[in-house]
């Protein structure tokens, strides 16, 4: 199974109704991506008969636009703002209304002239005694890069502006043109942390396209990925972000066991971060008994050493007293830009794919979706605390009940037809979005939209009245990825 | 509770040194022995990434674990290129980021040195041939050492930093 869907061509009058059912809040905003000379926008419908449960459904809609522009949704919906700039900077279609006219991921330097950097026009910030702050591209740390510019009151911001599009690499031009087995690897490398999840979400859109259903088997080792992928990047998340608050103890203690899961993914799959693994048709290694016990001893090793951890995170007041009411995003905001992953459910938005759409293998498995409503990074903490509990208990489940059976149809029997494709997983940090059409077995057009798109702009309004001191707390509870943004 | 979770750090984690990559050795050989002596046995590392997946800084970040402890080497990790003897690089070098990289570069004092990290750094990866990028660091900056990997391991990372820190062999003597 996987997330069905219709893509409808509509005209400009039905494009505006979607918008407005988008400003209304019927519908939350899933991506906005283009084509040559053809827009197209995906949503989902949170409000029909599924909802209670968690569910919804998936629309697309297709505009022409043969006048290389078409009806602003950013103008009225701010969640499309910025993929609407990078419609702009990508595709040369204008969004007729958009208040922002500024190019978002071109910086001027694509061609053969190029602009100063200094050039882009940071937003007007006005009032008494502010000074601001240029941050990066090139940050102190181990981190990607980007612009952060600061105004601030004293010790306070005011505001909060980024600048994002450094590590733009082109990834749809790449991917437009490329036959599968490359394009799965441009789609492995979309986020390395995110590698499975972008993986596993082109395949199963190509899936999709070319109408075929990978073998039962690699279905459930995929999810085994997904979860010790997930596991993996709430560890790092959660010591990382409690080395901001300056208590390094836990980074100690979290560093180790994500070490602990990374090789044994080496041990099962042959890589660490298990790239390249999941490929369209199944999955490109089996786990093997020697495998099986690896993963075993990881989830008893796991069972043992999380809880203490987790009761020194509850019972340390110093670090609650940096996490508690940092950062808060309010469940409005979060509704409005359909955040995902720890961003959203740490602040009332329930949404989980694996739960929403319900792909094979999930629909045969129990798991809870923790939600929590303060939004601070304190939730978003605790969140990732339930999630690591939750991914133990599925790999249990997965681990007991895996099927034997073949791991892929070979590439060249993959069909070599035409079609369309999309599919919605849950990364470790949200819903990943991919919509692929396919053309005589390649690739003509492949989108991916990662959870960051609707995250970012949420953490310049989680920074609003905090300290400067306490950006990097902020920054890391949201964890966005920069190369997935910036494609 | 704190004390039982620090007695549990004290027990010996760290594991012994990675071999050293011949290989690796041997593109070491051609570093400058001025340079070398001059900074010892210790070695400040600025990492800049130039457009990676991020997939390289997880396995960078990992140097500092408790297992892999990149400190007891004398290498360690700084926040400005002004206090860094390396210049660690990912990514393929976007365009985007090209001025950035070349500027960090410039910032960073001799005796300098710039090693290129994972299959992008080296020539772009799967990158290579896009409008947006460079196709590798040498692309915009001398590169010194390549240390290739998508990602590179950490114990590969560590082997080929290292080769850095470790005069070479002495060619035998002949006869």
């Amino acid at each position: 199974m996987s997330a069905h869907y219709r893509r409808t061509q509509v005209d400009a009058a039905a494009w505006e109704e979607a918008a407005d059912a988008l400003v209304a809040g019927e519908t939350t905003l899933l991506s906005l991506w283009a084509e040559i000379g053809c827009v197209h926008m995906a949503v989902l419908d949170e409000t029909g008969p599924d909802a209670a449960a968690g569910g919804g459904r998936i629309a697309i809609l297709s505009l022409d636009c043969p006048d290389a522009c078409f009806p602003s949704v950013g103008r009225r919906h701010p969640p499309a703002i910025r993929l609407e700039r990078a419609v702009r900077d990508l595709f040369g279609l204008v969004p007729e209304g958009l208040p922002d006219t500024r190019p978002w991921l071109d910086h001027g330097r694509w061609g053969e002239e190029s602009v100063p950097a200094a050039a882009y026009p940071f937003l007007p910030v006005e009032g008494d005694g502010l000074h601001q702050i240029p941050v990066g591209p090139v940050h102190a740390g181990i981190i990607e890069p980007g612009h952060f510019r600061f105004t601030c009151d004293g010790e306070t911001v005011v505001r909060l502006e980024e600048r994002l599009g450094y590590v733009h690499k082109g990834i749809d031009h790449l991917l437009a043109g490329a036959p599968l087995p490359a394009a799965a690897r441009i789609a492995a490398r979309v986020s390395g942390d995110s590698t499975v999840a972008c993986s596993l979400g082109f395949a199963r859109a190509v899936e999709q396209g070319l109408d075929i259903a990978p073998p039962l088997r690699a279905v459930w080792l995929r999810a085994v990925m997904a979860e010790v992928e997930r596991l993996a990047n709430h560890l790092g998340d959660w010591g990382a972000i409690c080395n901001d608050a300056a208590f390094s103890l836990m980074l100690a203690h979290c560093g180790v066991l994500r070490e602990r899961v990374l090789r044994t993914a080496a041990t099962c799959f042959g890589h660490r971060l298990m790239m390249d693994r999941v490929v369209p048709g199944g999955v490109a290694v089996d786990l093997d008994a020697a495998g099986l016990a690896a993963l075993h001893d990881l989830v008893a090793l796991l069972r043992a050493r999380v809880p203490p951890l987790v009761k020194l995170y509850d019972d340390t007041a110093s670090l609650q007293d940096r996490t508690v009411g940092t950062g808060r995003v309010s469940p409005a905001l979060v509704a409005q830009f359909g955040a995902g992953g720890f961003v959203g459910r740490a602040a009332g938005r329930a949404f989980d794919a694996r739960r929403a759409i319900g792909d094979a293998p999930y629909d045969a498995l129990s798991f809870e979706v923790p939600v929590l409503q303060a939004g601070d990074v304190n939730a978003r903490v605790w969140v990732r605390i339930r999630e690591i509990e939750q991914s133990l208990s599925l790999l249990e489940q997965l681990l007991r009940g895996l099927p034997t059976g073949p791991l892929r149809i070979p590439d060249d029997d993959l069909p070599r037809g035409s079609g369309e494709g999309l599919a919605l997983v849950e990364a470790f940090r949200g819903d990943l979005f991919v919509w692929v059409r396919l053309e005589a077995g390649q690739v003509r057009r492949c989108h991916l939209r990662d959870a960051s798109w609707f995250q970012w702009p949420l953490l310049e309004a989680a920074i609003e009245g905090n300290i400067v001191a306490d950006f990097p707390l902020c920054n890391k509870s949201f964890n966005c990825s920069y190369s997935g943004h910036d494609l | 509770m704190l004390k039982h979770l620090l007695q549990g750090l004290r027990r010996p984690l760290t594991e012994a040194a990675p071999d050293a990559d011949p290989a690796l050795a041997d593109l070491a050989a051609t570093l400058d022995a001025t340079a070398r002596r001059r900074l010892g046995r210790s070695l400040a590392i600025r990492q800049v990434d130039a457009g990676s997946c991020n997939g390289c800084e997880l396995e960078i970040h990992a140097l500092s674990n408790a297992l892999y402890d990149l400190e007891r080497f004398g290498l360690h990790v700084v926040a400005s290129p002004r206090h860094a003897d390396v210049l660690l690089v990912t990514g393929p070098v976007t365009k985007n980021m090209r001025e950035a990289l070349e500027r960090t570069w410039r910032a960073t004092p001799d005796p300098k040195w710039v090693v290129a990290v994972g299959d992008c750094g080296a020539d772009g990866g799967v990158f290579k041939g896009s409008y947006a990028v460079e196709g590798g660091v040498a692309a915009a900056i001398p590169v010194d050492l390549v240390i290739r990997g998508c990602p590179p391991t950490p114990t590969q990372l560590l082997q080929g930093l290292l080769a850095l820190l470790t005069p070479p062999e002495p060619p035998p003597s002949a006869g």
